[in-house]
């Protein structure tokens, strides 16, 4: 057996792990583990204590069957027990099973929060590491909420080891990205952005993560980084390779933190003072230099070190994007690994080049690589990177080679990988919409893609080209023609047969004077098609029928023949059974003059960004697409959507297609920012749109009347509407609320996708409540709403003003947290709670989420302290039966003092001492403020340890009140 | 910040996970899955960089293992597969001349020699030498504990 083991070997779990690995099948594993599993229990439960080191075998192994993929429901309580131990090898695999199968049970929070803050104020630097790690592993909410504060201080204290700062850093950033609300900046802020200028460099690598993450959110604070992390930069670079001994990686000095430190100058535009900026420019240069000298070592490890930090230069360059020298040069550079025999290097040049694409300085000098891009695409081995040329052949595309790009894509599309044809055709859709010259040649591309990848075509595509020639009466003719010969083939795909099926039904009369395509040879290829189209697609051939009526009156026995025969008129499916019928109806009883009005040609339609950019966005994510849009200021008439021949209507679409970068010199901030905002809102908006209206749905409100041909548009069948109607709608939590009655903050609601949290503050009659909605998955939530309502009574005279200062942005980017504050008054006493309702798509599917808000009427305490005298003067006034209220319960949490005083210091009340008779009962006296009146309160709970009951009795000078705050307060404890 | 690292067996058989940012058990085998079949399926000289939905995944094969590392999108690729590279030879400086089966019979030795290295998904220390003596400092700890706990054993 090669149980190689070092340290502390643990024989049981070394025998434990070979036994799994002897087990011949699945089953046999699964009893093994079923037996262990059996054999810690027993353990666990067992009489006799456990020592440490059994404890640390038993966790460890319960992590092995864990980490095997099978479900651990417990062990958590004896790992946590480990956390507390003396010794650094049971407390290291206590911190281990606990950051790798922690949930966030918020009782074991607790518990180890406390061994945490324990190892944390212990001094010995491996404990506080340990104890450090643990927080940054597990970055739960509660651990901000108990170390947000502790650990900036560790961090920047002067005798704090460097091991434990390097850890401090990285724990901190990890909390900040999880909670940034409750990470402050303050006057270590500045402490830390001078840890640039630290002498151990390991430091300064983990703390340059954190002034990274901390200038993004606020760039104003965190300005001076940028002349510390040029002046660290260019000793880096000007160092020789052994002076930063093991900080230099195979030649490479410090590689990691160049990158790094050339990541941060790009949270920045260029350092507004000349001499920094001139430092910066000798590095970048230097870097640029370093890339053509011989390579000091034949490793790839070198190379790599070395060019990662030249590709992190190119990436300043081009953020920078203001020296065009620099640009050339780099392009220069890219260009010469575009056909290095390095794949990873020819992958990222034409990664890079994308980005170099979009620059004005830059764009030309990338267009001269055509040949190899094209090239590239044709004969890469690697998927991976073929699909990169393709995405540098849609940036680098513009009019003067659009032609020849979308030619090459086409024709990569026969043979192209099938994970990639989809965004394949969107692209070429695209580009054909965007660049043609000439109507015929969109009209022939987008039918070449029918032809082609009829699969991959999705519905906004087809619809996109049926948009674009109801909207141009140039090229109907065209249209109408193309299709009909298309259709010829005898296989032909069936979005073909939509496309087809659509234009002529509207402009089939444009070619119906050639007998070769007259009415009935039109109508009899459509119909040819049809027995093997699916429902859908023939709802929309029953359209065109109905329309051929009215355009050719020949043809009207033979459609009415076909619309009655049983297929048709019996078919099995509601909706083509309904069309046959109505249609039926229609032509025969309706006058040549309503026929022609109802069947009127569709109405132009509204121009609006293309659908299909809006597909590919979603696609890609948002950001990740910028149509090539460098000509889009200078180009003139005679395009699809860029002329203006036609009206308002289509300059709109390229106003909208256009973030057209000004020519102006400041381009800088605007032209990496712009896009990366705006795209996510309106993506939101017009990907509900290509559900509801965008496709040819649009205009069917022109088909007006009685209403009845309601539908010529084909039945979209899309999966956002389906998903919508089995919307999970999570019940009113209410669990969660009851939490917050005596704490103000915290987290209200966790899920897969979504985490709300809270912090509260409420001063007399009047609150405000903060809400972070935090996106916990890595795609974005689309059309994310709230709304706040206060049901029945609670709306009109109880709690009154609850609303939002300002409404939630509708899209929550992956990983992202977006705030709301909403203000809260008190008129009147209450005792519902308001109703949160959240609304956002997820991956397309509706999510739908109603909590409870923890609002309760006790938040509007004022504590009022008073003498013994006083409290039982007051009490007994409020001796009418109906002020007081009382409740004798069982008791459901912890009977310790501390935590019964925190709960009753929670509630707002002021917690009288010395006032009962019997020193263990406690009492507190508050007001209420509302808008309308004060409520006194006085309170009186009377613990029995022996009997785990408590009494609890309300004295307030409103009856309703001191009923509320019995309910309230009995759950508490 | 890198998200996940993944260590995968060419069988497909999951040997190390490192997750960077919260994630239900679901998401883990789910993206587990996707990983492994499609690194595995990669054709040998094929670049080492992947994307997968809104992330870059690094990956490369030392001996019977594969490396995988997610990072965000803005991330530096080269520099990623240098993080690999160089946990490797951590490991390797540990166990001397470290092969798989290392990983599996010490797979809590491969986590405290990550969290030296890397913690919330960032780097803590790229000198070698650093998170080595860190990590001998915490071996000669547990060998004193060692010691102490067979007396106790010895005693009792």
């Amino acid at each position: 057996m090669p149980a190689v083991s070092k340290g502390d070997g643990m024989r049981g779990l070394a025998v434990f792990i070979s036994d799994i690995r002897n087990c011949k099948s699945k089953e046999a594993e699964i009893k093994r583990i079923n037996k262990e599993l059996a054999n810690i229990r027993s353990k666990f439960k067992g009489d006799k204590a456990l020592d440490g080191y059994s404890k640390k075998k038993y966790v460890c192994k319960l992590l092995f069957i864990f980490l095997l993929g099978h479900d651990i429901d417990f062990g958590h309580m004896e790992a946590v027990n480990l956390l507390s131990s003396n010794k650094y090898t049971e407390k290291q695999i206590g911190y281990l099973f606990i950051s790798v199968l922690v949930n966030s049970n918020s009782e074991l929070i607790r518990l180890i929060n406390n061994a945490i803050k324990n190892d944390l104020s212990s001094r010995n630097p491996t404990f506080m590491c340990l104890a450090l790690h643990c927080i940054a592993n597990v970055g739960s909410r509660e651990m901000a909420e108990a170390f947000a504060s502790e650990i900036p201080r560790i961090l920047v204290a002067g005798d704090t080891m460097d091991s434990v700062k390097q850890s401090a850093a990285l724990c901190l950033l990890r909390l900040y990205k999880t909670s940034p609300d409750l990470v402050l900046m303050g006057e270590w802020t500045s402490r830390v952005v001078h840890l640039l200028n630290d002498q151990h460099m390991g430091v300064v690598t983990a703390a340059i993560s954190l002034i990274t993450c901390l200038s993004q959110k606020n760039p104003d604070e965190f300005k001076t980084c940028v002349s510390l992390a040029v002046s660290r930069l260019s000793r880096i670079v000007s160092s020789a390779s052994t002076d930063l001994q093991d900080y230099t990686y195979y030649f490479v000095p410090a590689p990691w933190l160049s990158c790094k430190l050339l990541r941060l100058l790009q949270c920045y535009p260029p350092p507004e003072d000349g001499a920094v900026k001139g430092r910066l420019v000798e590095c970048l240069e230097t870097i640029l230099n370093k890339a053509q000298e011989p390579p000091k070592s034949k490793k790839v490890q070198h190379s790599n070190a070395k060019n990662a930090i030249l590709f992190e230069a190119i990436s300043l360059i081009i953020h920078y994007d203001s020296e065009p020298n620099l640009l050339v040069r780099a392009c220069n550079q890219l260009g010469q690994f575009l056909q290095h025999r390095e794949t990873n290097l020819r992958y990222l040049a034409l990664e890079s080049m994308c980005t170099l694409a979009s620059s004005e300085f830059s764009h030309e000098a990338v267009k001269t690589h055509i040949e190899t891009v094209i090239n590239a695409l044709k004969t890469e081995r690697d998927v991976s990177v073929r699909q990169r040329a393709a995405d540098l052949l849609y940036a680098m595309c513009d009019r003067s080679n659009a032609k020849q790009i979308v030619a090459e894509m086409l024709s990569y599309l026969e043979t192209a990988d099938y994970s990639i044809r989809e965004e394949m055709v969107l692209k070429v859709a695209i580009l054909a919409e965007k660049y043609a010259v000439d109507y015929s040649w969109y009209v022939d591309t987008i039918l070449n893609l029918i032809r082609i990848a009829g699969d991959y075509v999705s519905e906004e595509v087809w619809y996109r080209v049926i948009q674009i020639v109801i909207n141009r009466d140039d090229v109907q003719g065209y249209a109408a023609k193309t299709v009909f010969e298309a259709l010829q083939a005898p296989a032909c795909h069936e979005n073909m047969v939509k496309v087809g099926g659509y234009i002529l039904g509207e402009f089939g009369n444009l070619i119906a004077g050639d007998p070769r395509s007259s009415p009935l040879v039109q109508f009899n290829l459509l119909h040819s098609k049809f027995h093997l189209c699916s429902v859908p697609t023939r709802a929309l051939l029953l359209s065109a029928y109905i329309k051929f009526i009215n355009l050719f009156p020949e043809t009207k026995a033979t459609i009415q023949e076909v619309l009655r025969c049983d297929s048709q008129i019996r078919n099995s499916d509601v909706e083509l059974q309904q069309r046959a019928v109505e249609y039926l109806k229609l032509s025969s009883i309706a006058s040549t003059d309503v026929l022609a009005t109802v069947l009127e040609e569709m109405p132009p339609f509204p121009e609006r960004e293309s659908s299909i950019l809006a597909k590919l966005k979603k696609k890609k994510g948002p950001g990740a697409v910028s149509v090539p849009d460098l000509e889009d200021g200078k180009r003139e008439g005679g395009e699809l959507n860029g002329g203006g021949e036609r009206g308002p209507d289509s300059a709109a679409m390229s106003a909208s297609n256009a973030s057209t970068p000004s020519p102006s010199a400041d381009l800088l901030g605007m032209r990496s920012a712009a896009p990366m905002s705006a795209a996510p809102t309106s993506a939101g908006s017009l990907l509900v749109d290509v559900f509801s209206e965008a496709g040819p749905a649009a205009p069917s409100a022109a088909v007006n009347d009685d209403g009845f041909l309601r539908d010529l548009e084909p039945p979209t069948e899309t999966s956002g509407l389906s998903s919508e109607l089995q919307t999970p709608v999570d019940s009113p939590f209410n669990a969660s609320s009851r939490r917050f009655v005596c704490k103000n903050n915290g987290v209200l609601f966790e899920n897969q996708l979504l985490q709300i949290g809270i912090k509260s503050e409420y001063r007399q009659n009047l609150g405000r409540m903060y809400l972070f909605y935090g996106n916990k998955t890595s795609v974005q939530f689309a059309s994310f709403t709230t709304t706040v309502s206060c049901p029945g009574e609670l709306q009109s005279h109880i709690l009154s003003i609850l609303r939002a200062t300002k409404p939630v942005e509708p899209v929550v980017e992956g990983g992202a947290q977006i705030q709301q504050v909403l203000n809260i008054e008190c008129l009147t006493d209450f005792s519902e709670a308001p109703l949160l309702n959240i609304k956002f798509r997820y991956g397309g599917a509706l999510q739908n989420l109603s909590l409870k808000l923890p609002v309760t009427i006790n938040k509007f305490f004022q504590p009022t302290e008073m003498t013994s005298h006083d409290f039982f003067q007051r009490w007994k006034q409020l001796s009418q039966p109906q002020q007081e209220a009382q409740k004798i319960f069982k008791a459901n949490h912890s009977m310790d003092t501390e935590v019964l005083k925190a709960k009753l210091l929670g509630l707002g009340t002021a917690l009288l001492d010395d006032v009962d008779p019997n020193p263990e009962n406690y009492v507190c006296a508050g007001v209420i403020q509302t808008k309308g009146q004060q409520v006194g309160c006085l309170l009186r709970l009377e613990p029995n340890g022996q009997a785990q009951m408590y009494r609890l009795t309300l004295r307030c000078s409103k009856d309703s009140v001191s009923l509320r705050l019995c309910e309230l307060l009995a759950q508490q404890f | 910040m890198m998200r996940f690292l993944l260590l995968f067996s060419r069988q497909g058989k999951l040997r190390l996970q490192k997750w960077f940012t919260p994630m239900s058990e679901r998401e883990k085998k789910k993206i587990i899955r996707d990983m492994t079949t499609m690194v595995l399926a990669r054709q040998p000289r094929s670049c080492n960089f992947l994307h997968w939905k809104d992330l870059k995944v690094i990956y490369k094969r030392y001996a019977s293992l594969y490396f995988c590392l997610a990072i965000e999108n803005q991330e530096n690729e080269l520099i990623a597969l240098e993080v690999i590279h160089r946990y490797v030879e951590l490991l390797d400086k540990y166990f001397g001349n470290v092969c798989e089966l290392d990983i599996i019979f010490n797979f809590e030795k491969a986590y405290f020699i990550l969290d030296e290295f890397l913690i919330g998904g960032e780097i803590q220390e790229t000198s070698k030498q650093m998170v080595n003596r860190s990590i001998e400092a915490s071996d000669m700890l547990q060998e004193d504990d060692i010691s102490e706990w067979y007396e106790v054993e010895l005693f009792g």
